[in-house]
């Protein structure tokens, strides 16, 4: 035995995990196959975001808002968190109405976090938005954060209190050997009695591993960031029937995401863009944001990530052996759950349960009952 | 969208007008895509505007342009100026810009000549205005007949610190001083590799020409230069540099560097070629065949943004390219390619047999390329200094690509071209990697600035110019 727990994948939840884990003793190995935050954790849209959550996911998303207010006391650095809210906007009469029967949804779960605003308020919070929209549903305390750099701080301060990364170390079997994992990578093995999977895109192949397959979807979220321009915007501009995602970031630079996917290619992990697609985000800015016609787009770039079927994370136990823990499948709105995610795995690897509800994250709702390894 | 077009060249240069002229005289449905409003490249720029006394001063090469370009424009190839490439996929789609209206186009085959740029390296004082590009200011002449009034340095390595300066002699400029950074054992190791080059002796004996010329004219010419630092608080005054042990001062209000060229890779990078370490060119270029022929099915690339061979070599190449090309497309077979071929074959060969002797005799030192000091800027665009660098390389970034995801080194408009280079210059001697082994920065399109607008009215379809 190497540690007492080995997680496999270097990214945000990876790296949270450790983080967790180490704060509370545990001597931890990081297995990465490139280097931390290569994919999706390094290049996502960095959106602090509890607005329009799935049900299943508020508990999470409320939780870690709480972590991510104070994110210095837990990885001492402020990860470039900027809480300056987030908007939905409605752009039209339909749009209205289905967000204020969101917003009443969400009260009757028994959470103030998402507001309506009105027209009024919608145009001070964001004075440049084109003139036709009507109203937003609005959360005051999210915002948006950089993640690389949010990785950055996590992984060091996990290295800081002992856990190793092991970068270049591609996983190509996983074996049981007594009451250990052995993982054996193209730099060498190790083994724990405790295995985290979180790899992300790569999970899919993982689960085969370990003797539960599931089917997951992997895609890449394309990306776009335009040079700097004068400060005109504070919160996180989306729009309830766009696929959008616009924010102005701390140097003035505008990156806008918004799940239109690029080409990928899983063999090569590479992708490329779909500009015909990313064409159409450019549209929703230009409709939304007019003065942004001008504006330069300096890089577009894509991540790889892991869908779901169902569009909600895989959290918990595995389903086969003992001592197997997933997160993964976060479906390209994870950044948000990261640091509340390491600290359901810690819980649930040292004190058996989380005190979060994870239930409908059980990777059991996606086993193909018929292909099991299990035993 | 759409058919696709047979053959689509970027660059209407040296090399792709020579493809396009092959290739087209093949019956290749071919279209030629250039960012300049003319034909001719970086070399022949202005060339179909050059009077007779603009054609002498810049000398014969120059002159050779201008046939080069008559012969293009009767070739039947389409050809369409003022457009930049801003981005390749490895099928064949490109992103293109032609007067504020973006569209994706889709080609059989592409082929890259888009030549090569000038190395950037950063030094002290580099950014300081006043000190700029040796090759830029050449365009300047080229196209504009801009030429500093008031005195100038041209300091860096490479044959071009002799040719502008015998150039700028003939159009009445000061030169000077001309300073070779190359250091002196060069010589030694250039020497070595003289019998060769002596196949390809016109370069030599033209070099020759110009050097003597200039020293009839006066125009100091220093070899064995070190520590080269512009200095001015808000634009260049003076540069020092180390020579003979000795540090000297010269008041200067222009300083023209240049140290070599390298092969422009954005787009072969984009495309998803395979790209290698050259020792002797000290830089990355795209893999490609003896055809130009890439790594990708379908892509080439030729030219100086293959390997640095210059302006002749690159005619030879495009021909040879625009021959597979024509064999790829069905027009000819490989027998009629291969016989084809034969002059152009040899031909290249006699050229580049100057090349090992060149690059052994400007061969920048390692002190040059990767231990630039802490305090100078290596990324202008974000402003972030060698130091920096250093400080992230330490911080567990160990790759180019992970020192730009937290320093923001090479995130600016310029697209990491400047510093691209000295990062993994800097990066693998940090990590006591031989700089081979690292990972330049990843290719993200736009390769040129697209506005948001631009990309929001993008058409799809070939528009045949």
């Amino acid at each position: 035995m190497n540690a007492d727990v080995v997680i496999i994948g270097g990214g945000l939840m990876g790296s949270s995990a450790a983080l967790h884990l180490a704060m509370r003793g545990q001597r931890v190995i990081v297995m990465e196959k490139d280097s931390p935050g290569r994919h999706a954790s390094g290049v996502n849209a960095g959106g602090l975001r509890q607005l329009n959550r799935h049900p299943a996911e508020i508990p999470l998303a409320v939780a870690a808002a709480r972590l991510w207010r104070d994110i210095q006391s837990l990885v001492d650095s402020d990860c470039d968190v900027k809480l300056s809210g987030q908007v939905r906007v409605a752009e039209n009469e339909a749009d209205m109405r289905l967000l204020e029967e969101r917003a009443a949804r969400v009260r009757a779960l028994g959470y103030e976090h998402e507001i309506i605003i009105d027209r009024e308020q919608l145009y001070r919070l964001v004075p440049h938005l084109a003139p036709h929209c009507v109203g937003a549903l609005y959360t005051r305390d999210d915002g948006f954060a950089r993640p690389f750099h949010a990785l950055t701080a996590f992984r060091h301060k996990a290295e800081s209190l002992g856990v190793q990364y092991r970068t270049g170390s591609r996983v190509h079997e996983i074996a049981r050997q007594g009451a250990d994992w052995q993982v054996v990578t193209d730099r060498g093995c190790c083994s724990a009695p405790v295995l985290v999977n979180c790899s992300g895109a790569w999970s899919q192949a993982l689960c085969s591993m370990l003797g539960e397959p599931v089917t997951i979807n992997t895609g890449a979220p394309m990306m776009m960031v335009t040079d700097r321009l004068p400060h005109f915007l504070d919160p996180v501009v989306g729009a309830a029937s766009r696929k959008l995602s616009f924010k102005q970031m701390q140097n003035g630079t505008v990156l806008i995401g918004g799940s239109h996917l690029a080409n990928h290619d899983m063999k090569t992990e590479t992708t490329a863009i779909d500009f015909i697609k990313l064409s159409e985000s450019a549209r929703s800015v230009v409709e939304l944001f007019p003065h942004m016609r001008d504006a330069h787009i300096v890089r577009t770039w894509a991540g790889l990530e892991a869908f779901t079927p169902d569009h909600l994370p895989v959290i918990g136990p595995g389903s086969c052996a003992a001592g197997v823990f997933h997160a993964f499948g976060f479906s390209a709105h994870g950044f948000q759950l990261s640091p509340v995610v390491g600290l359901i795995l810690s819980e649930l690897i040292l004190d058996g349960k989380s005190k979060l509800p994870i239930g409908p994250f059980s990777i059991k709702r996606f086993l193909d009952e018929t292909a099991t390894g299990c035993a | 969208m759409s058919a696709p077009r047979e053959l689509v060249i970027i660059g209407a240069g040296p090399a792709g007008m020579a493809a396009a002229s092959t290739a087209a005289g093949l019956g290749v449905d071919t279209l030629v895509l250039d960012q300049q409003p003319a034909p001719g490249g970086q070399i022949f720029r202005g060339i179909g505007q050059a009077g007779p006394a603009h054609l002498e001063l810049l000398g014969s090469d120059y002159q050779a342009g201008a046939e080069q370009v008559a012969s293009f424009v009767h070739s039947g190839a389409d050809y369409q100026p003022d457009t930049a490439v801003w981005s390749l996929g490895a099928d064949g789609e490109l992103g293109i810009l032609h007067r504020g209206k973006a569209s994706l186009i889709s080609a059989r085959r592409v082929l890259i000549a888009g030549g090569a740029m000038e190395r950037p390296l950063p030094f002290p004082g580099w950014t300081l205005p006043g000190v700029m590009n040796a090759g830029g200011a050449q365009i300047l002449m080229k196209s504009s007949r801009l030429v500093p009034l008031d005195g100038v340095v041209i300091a860096g390595t490479g044959p071009l610190l002799i040719l502008l300066a015998w150039q700028y002699m003939r159009a009445g400029v000061a030169v000077q001083a001309v300073l070779e950074l190359a250091p002196r054992k060069n010589l030694w190791r250039a020497g070595l590799r003289l019998p060769a080059a002596l196949r390809a002796g016109h370069y030599l004996t033209r070099g020759l020409r110009y050097l003597l010329a200039l020293r009839r004219a006066g125009i100091r010419v220093t070899y064995g230069v070190s520590d080269l630092q512009a200095v001015g608080n808000d634009r260049l005054e003076a540069m020092t540099f180390h020579t003979g042990g000795r540090e000297q001062t010269l008041e200067t209000g222009n300083l023209l560097v240049h140290f070599g060229l390298v092969p422009g890779i954005q787009l072969t990078e984009a495309a998803g070629c395979h790209h290698q370490w050259d020792d002797g060119q000290q830089c990355w270029r795209p893999q490609a065949d003896a055809w130009g022929n890439s790594s990708v099915d379908g892509i080439a690339v030729i030219g100086d943004g293959a390997t640095i061979g210059g302006a002749v070599a690159a005619v030879h190449a495009g021909r040879l390219a625009g021959l597979e090309a024509a064999r790829a497309m069905g027009h000819i077979d490989a027998a009629g390619r291969d016989r084809l071929a034969v002059d152009d074959r040899q031909w290249l060969q006699d050229d580049l047999r100057i090349r090992p002797f060149l690059e052994s005799l400007h061969r920048l030192p390692d002190t040059l390329l990767s231990g630039i000091a802490d305090n100078t800027l290596v990324c202008r665009c974000e402003e972030i200094t060698a130091g920096e660098v250093r400080a992230a390389v330490r911080a567990g970034h160990r790759d180019p690509n992970q020192v730009k995801f937290i320093t923001r080194c090479g995130m600016g408009p310029c697209q990491g071209r400047q510093c691209g280079q000295a990062v993994a210059n800097i990066v693998a001697a940090a990590c006591d990697r031989p700089v081979s082994e690292v990972v330049p920065f990843r290719v993200r399109p736009p390769l040129r600035p697209i506005s948001m607008g631009e990309l929001s009215m993008l058409e799809t379809g070939n528009n045949t110019a």
